[in-house]
């Protein structure tokens, strides 16, 4: 029994990492540009499918395969925020951002379908990843722990990033009060566009680390676009400690729900959504507006 | 087209009477159109009609309260099935069901209301999708009443009046679905040009000042929640009664997702609005998808980009533009 | 004291740390005409926002007709009577000049619950939001869309509705300012022409205005209220010249 609860804790530790590494991007993306950007997975999933392809087609090693997807990805994405994304920060409702971000993933997923085929796209790990670690008790599998690894390296080099250095000072001025930064010379535009290349950036990392618990097909961008909503939602737009915070516990949510009640789905997921949303509606983190 | 029918609703209330009429009019024509296009083809018009009907709720709670729902077809689904299980426990008359549907409908407007309406922005959006959510779970999970993912089927209503009975080509389906849809978009543009239905507007343009006007916001939307659930409920008792079937993809998010999209193609905001933007997605739907399901996904994302840029307004102001040219045009000449 | 309408008891508000608002009290009576003045900044808005509702002070408590309204809901004091206008027009922009109106004077019916029938139209209801109209001498724009109006005519609008509400008592938040001088002086003619036996606080910086207005002046500086009393004194008084003089130097020096 305790070896369940250990196993589902991990399983749920992991799930909530990964919804972290995705889900921050567009934190940082929704508190500073106030975007509600409905494509954000689907930039986790083009992350995935390059993976896919650099280390089943093209050979080259994990590591550097992960680099070259966080690359890849943002230049693929790097038009959209010139042609679309700019329009709707900061001033555009609700609707529209919906509206014109669900586009952006429909036309994501249609192609991907197309190009590369409905079938699932496997992520081939490296050796040291793929097998169990022997906790002595207990084996586990070590990508597990890899996950969690990523998970909190990139919680502490973004806190790194967002406390100590000069980009971050600018970021919170503007999250702050963006037309004060403005007023003070801060570049918002060259801001944005740096921070949306940071949240494509994160959301592929997390795209290819947690393809083992995603798995990589067209889909992936609609059936995870409102889970990543999700935990913003819950943790707070723009709070790094919210989102792990929120990650964590509605991976825990998930994960003991389909352990312990599989047939409801993702019941469980949703109800303590609700829950928290009304006990937190600032989110569980979040600064009041 | 809003502002016209506004206009004149107020200046002269003679002149609420055509505007109705013209309604029922226009309503009529586009019916008999239908049917002259797809006379092989009523199944597709009237499961148009269905979902014309939740665009219609959805336009209610997002056009008109500016209360933007991902999870509307919760609303749709909940009556379809609740309709299904009448019907599979006896009670076929097609106008009970009808009924049966919108108090399921109206239970969870004013549920899913109350929940949705409470905050806005971003935890209003997410609460919207949550709701969705756990009914679609819940749909999957009771599958004695559901069916699960083989769907409730073998509902097979009885006459209506006693008299027409449900043929295998869908002309009673067919013509019942008009009539219904004639009377719930005429009662409709009553409600929205009424006070409550203006106060509605009101709220969506500056909560505010609403309240500052002595208005109680919350339960003003959760009533409007209520009525959208009576709308949608029609709309999945509808599906239900003329298919026989109910699956699990008429809760799903899907639905919702695409019954926003064809609002806002239209134009939120107008129930021509809502009409025109079901009926021009699925016909376009009808074609394109059938010939391949994942342009079909391209183009639809395409076009709502387009319609984000370049008429974000939805489908209906293009056409209020163009009526208001040719207006002036023809004025021009002596 | 029986009869003041609106009593504020030591009154602060604070946003995060900043006391915008500082032990505040006053009354206001029956018919009586009140100017709140004061610098820029000097938290006379914040103090409306208090009043009517939008924001709970973090400490004391407001009174209407004697009943403690601090924790009511903003509907509840429209509904006792207590009105105000918003220094930065807020009107329903996608519905037309009389439907703004009309829709106050249905809500104060208690019409808004009516989802069917159409009491727009009905011969006390139109008489009213007419009225209101022409009070303000914008009835020829009953039709007009509200997204279309020019600056000026929004603010005739923002105190017809004002208006069409039957206040009890009218908070003003600089009903003239930044109004062409034409549409200007309908306001004032139409806060002339209010019924007399309604409690108006008005917020202006015009001094003229304020004299030919008010029977009485506030004073409100850095959130304090730094003097109360005769218009005729407010320009003598030492404290009141400072802050004027203060805020104009302190505007000075930042430019
Ligand atoms: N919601 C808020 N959050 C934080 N600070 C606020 C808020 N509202 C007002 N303030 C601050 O309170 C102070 C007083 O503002 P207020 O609008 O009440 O001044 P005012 O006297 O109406 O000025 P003006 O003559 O310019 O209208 C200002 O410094 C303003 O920045
Ligand atoms: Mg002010």
């Amino acid at each position: 029994m305790a070896w369940t609860g250990l196993s589902i804790g991990l399983d749920a530790l992991s799930y909530g990492m990964v919804l972290f590494i995705i889900s921050i991007g567009l934190s940082i993306m929704m508190g500073l540009m106030r975007v509600v950007n409905l494509a954000h997975g689907a930039f986790a999933m083009i992350g995935g499918y390059l993976a896919s392809f650099a280390l089943k087609n093209a050979g080259v090693g994990y590591p550097l395969a992960i680099v070259l997807t966080v690359l890849g990805t943002i230049a693929i994405a790097f038009p959209l925020e010139f042609l679309l994304y700019r329009r709707i920060y900061r001033k555009s409702d609700e609707l529209t951002q919906i509206l014109l971000t669900i586009g952006i993933a429909f036309v994501i997923i249609g192609v991907a379908n197309y190009v590369l085929g409905p079938t699932t796209k496997p992520i081939p790990l490296p050796p040291l990843l793929s097998g169990p670690v022997d906790l002595g008790f207990r084996m586990i599998p070590a990508h597990r722990i890899f996950v969690v690894i990523c998970g909190v390296c990139t919680a502490g080099l973004l806190w790194l990033l967002i406390d100590r250095t000069e980009f971050g000072i600018r970021l919170r001025a503007a999250v702050d009060n963006g037309d004060m930064a403005e007023s003070l010379g801060i570049k918002t535009q060259i801001l944005f566009s740096a921070t949306f290349a940071l949240a494509v950036g994160l959301a592929a990392f997390g795209g290819v680390v947690g393809a083992e618990l995603l798995p990589v097909e067209p889909f992936y961008a609609l059936r995870y676009m409102v889970t990543f909503l999700v935990v913003v939602s819950v943790g707070g737009a723009g709070s790094i400690p919210g989102a792990v915070a929120a990650s964590i516990l509605l991976g825990l949510a998930d994960t003991t729900g389909k352990y312990l009640a599989p047939e409801y789905g993702e019941f469980f997921f949703y109800l303590a959504v609700i829950l928290v949303v009304f006990l937190f509606p600032n989110g569980l983190l979040g600064r009041r507006h | 087209m809003t502002d016209r029918t506004m206009v004149d609703g107020m200046s002269a209330p003679r002149l609420t009477l055509p505007l109705e009429l013209r309604a029922v009019a226009i309503t009529l024509a586009l019916g008999a159109l239908g049917y002259a296009l797809f006379p092989d083809d009523l199944a597709f018009l009237t499961r148009l009609i269905s979902i014309a009907l939740l665009v219609l709720s959805l336009d209610l709670v997002t056009g008109y309260c500016g209360v933007a729902s991902l999870g509307h077809a919760a609303i749709y689904g909940v009556s379809a099935y609740v309709v299904g299980n009448a019907c599979l426990a006896g009670h076929s008359d097609p106008l009970l069901l009808l009924l049966v549907g919108a108090v399921a409908g109206a239970v969870m407007g004013l549920v899913s209301g109350a929940l949705v309406t409470r905050f806005k922005g971003l935890p209003q959006l997410v609460l919207s999708i949550a709701v969705g959510q756990l009914v679609a779970a819940l749909a999957n999970k009771l599958s004695t009443l559901t069916g699960g993912s083989d769907g409730l089927s073998g509902i097979s209503p009885g006459r209506i009046f006693g008299i027409y009975a449900f043929d295998m080509y869908g002309r009673t389906g067919y013509v019942f679905s008009v009539a219904v849809l004639l009377i719930v978009f005429v009662v409709l543009l009553r409600i929205v040009r009424s006070p409550f239905g203006l106060l509605c507007q009101a709220i969506k343009d500056d909560g505010l000042r609403a309240r500052m006007i002595g208005a109680r916001v919350y339960p003003r939307l959760v009533l409007m929640y209520g009525v959208s659930g009576v709308v949608g409920g029609i709309g999945g008792a509808l599906n239900a009664i003329n298919t026989g079937v109910v699956g699990l993809d008429s809760v799903g998010f899907e639905r919702s997702a695409e019954a926003l999209v064809m609002l806002v193609l239209g134009g939120a905001g107008s129930l021509w609005g809502a009409l025109i933007g079901s009926i021009v997605f699925q016909v376009f739907e009808h074609y394109v998808s059938a010939a391949n399901p994942f342009h079909w996904m391209t183009m639809v994302g395409a076009l709502l980009i387009a319609v984000v840029l370049f008429a974000p307004k939805g489908l209906v102001s293009l056409g209020g533009l163009l009526a208001g040219r040719t207006a002036s045009v023809l004025r021009r000449r002596p | 004291m029986s009869q003041s309408l609106l009593e504020l008891r030591n009154v602060s508000m604070s946003f995060g740390g900043m006391r915008v608002n500082d032990d505040i009290s006053f009354s206001i009576g029956k018919g009586e005409r009140v100017a709140l003045i004061g610098p820029n900044g000097a938290g006379k808005t914040t103090l409306v926002n208090v009043i009517s509702g939008d924001l709970t002070p973090s400490q004391g408590a407001v009174q209407l007709a004697g009943v403690d309204v601090t924790g009511l809901p903003i509907s509840d004091r429209v509904d006792a009577g207590l009105i105000r206008t918003f220094q930065i027009t807020r009107l329903f922009k996608s519905l037309t000049v009389a439907q703004n109106v009309a829709l106050a004077v249905m809500q104060r019916k208690g019409l808004t619950r009516q989802i069917f029938s159409s009491p727009m139209d009905r011969p006390d209801v139109r008489r009213e939001w007419e009225r209101a109209l022409g009070t303000l001498g914008i009835a020829h724009l009953a039709d007009r869309q509200v997204s279309k109006l020019a600056y000026g005519q929004q603010r005739l609008l923002d105190l017809a509705i004002g208006l069409a509400l039957e206040p009890k008592v009218l908070l003003l938040d600089e009903p003239a300012a930044g109004v062409p001088s034409e549409e200007s002086s309908k306001i004032i003619e139409a806060i002339d022409r209010l019924p007399s036996d309604i409690a108006v606080l008005m917020i202006e910086h015009d001094m003229d205005l304020v004299f030919k207005f008010a029977r009485r002046v506030l004073v409100l500086a850095n959130g304090k209220l730094i003097f109360q009393g005769d218009p005729a004194e407010v320009t003598h008084h030492q404290e009141v010249r400072r802050a004027y003089l203060g805020s104009y130097a302190d505007a000075r020096h930042a430019s």
